[in-house]
């Protein structure tokens, strides 16, 4: 009970949080970070 | 030995830093030969600002990440890049800030510089803190979801326009490492290095001037401070109010009065300041 009363807000968002990232895999979201990621970023550099 | 060991601990938070930075980016041929890591640890984002066109970045940058997803056509919700946020956020809230993050590193050691005088109070300060917010929703969310183009594509606004992380830890080794980049340099470039300069000369003066004022990253773990399993706790029955908590932030927080301020970023200088241990994480007596 104590332990619900300290941490059961968190524990609630990281249950959140994993149900949004096997969603966002789902919906093919990682495979464009990826996509992005692997690239060079010519925004990030300063180069637009 | 009681002196080292005093040492020791003062300079943890510095070592932890140090070995998450390296641990982060790790692909040390990509400095010399001027390329990024290209492989799946990509998929992941890092909890920290760190670019993912650093050439030593494994992972990926979650506020680029969130950009990338908002600003593509068939999206309009991150739900992957929200999760690592969820996750991040509710373990450790800006504990990401003080000890997980690259650009938060370079400014701590700037802030050493013993010569540069202090600035503890910053004019403005209590307005300045909520531009970050303004940038997370505007530059970061907003305008990457709604300023497209005919095909529906929007841009990295704050990667392209503010991010100063990305010019130093992208920008600065991979143009010098590709003279080809560096005949594309144009206003762009000189804006941001601008911005990353004047950051940078600010921080030998002013602790954190980014993260406390412009960061959405650090918007976003604020907003977990409160709720995250680590999180500072103050007895009151402990707590002589002697003030020493204010003295020893950096951030001029009251933290026997607000110890979850979206504002603190963790880096524990209260804990070690308070005289009768009043101020603690985690545990509640």
């Amino acid at each position: 009970m104590r332990f619900w009363r300290r941490y059961g807000a968190a524990v609630l968002l990281l249950a959140l949080g994993a149900c949004f990232l096997l969603l966002g895999v789902r919906r093919g979201e990682a495979e464009t970070v990826l996509r992005k990621a692997v690239n060079i970023c010519m925004e990030c550099i300063g180069l637009g | 030995m009681g002196k080292l060991f005093s040492r020791l601990r003062r300079n943890a938070r510095t070592a932890i830093q140090m070995v998450f930075f390296a641990l982060s980016n790790g692909y040390a041929a990509g400095f010399w030969r001027g390329n990024i890591y290209k492989g799946p640890g990509k998929f992941v984002c890092v909890p920290g600002l760190n670019c993912y066109s650093c050439p030593g970045a494994l992972g990926a940058c979650p506020i680029g990440a969130l950009q990338a997803v908002l600003s593509s056509r068939e999206y309009k919700f991150a739900f992957y890049v929200t999760g690592f946020f969820l996750l991040f956020g509710a373990l450790l809230g800006r504990l990401v800030c003080g000890f997980l993050c690259p650009f938060g590193l370079v400014q701590d050691l700037l802030y050493k510089i013993p010569f540069a005088r202090k600035v503890a109070r910053v004019p403005g300060d209590r307005f300045l803190r909520y531009v970050k917010y303004f940038i997370l929703a505007g530059f970061v969310i907003l305008l990457p979801l709604f300023a497209v183009d005919i095909i529906g594509q929007g841009q990295p606004w704050f990667c392209k326009y503010v991010c100063p992380s990305g010019t130093l830890f992208a920008g600065v080794p991979l143009l010098a490492a590709n003279p080809p980049l560096r005949e594309a340099l144009g206003w762009l470039f000189t804006w941001k290095a601008a911005i990353l300069a004047s950051l940078l000369l600010l921080s030998a003066f002013v602790y954190r001037p980014f993260c406390r004022y412009l960061c959405p990253l650090g918007a976003i773990y604020g907003l977990f401070n409160p709720v995250a399993i680590y999180r500072f706790q103050v007895d009151q029955d402990k707590c002589v109010a002697c003030g020493k908590c204010r003295q020893a932030c950096k951030l001029n927080l009251a933290v026997n009065k607000t110890p979850n301020s979206a504002e603190c970023i963790r880096c524990g200088d209260c804990l070690r300041a308070c005289p009768t241990g009043a101020v603690r994480w985690g545990k509640r007596r």
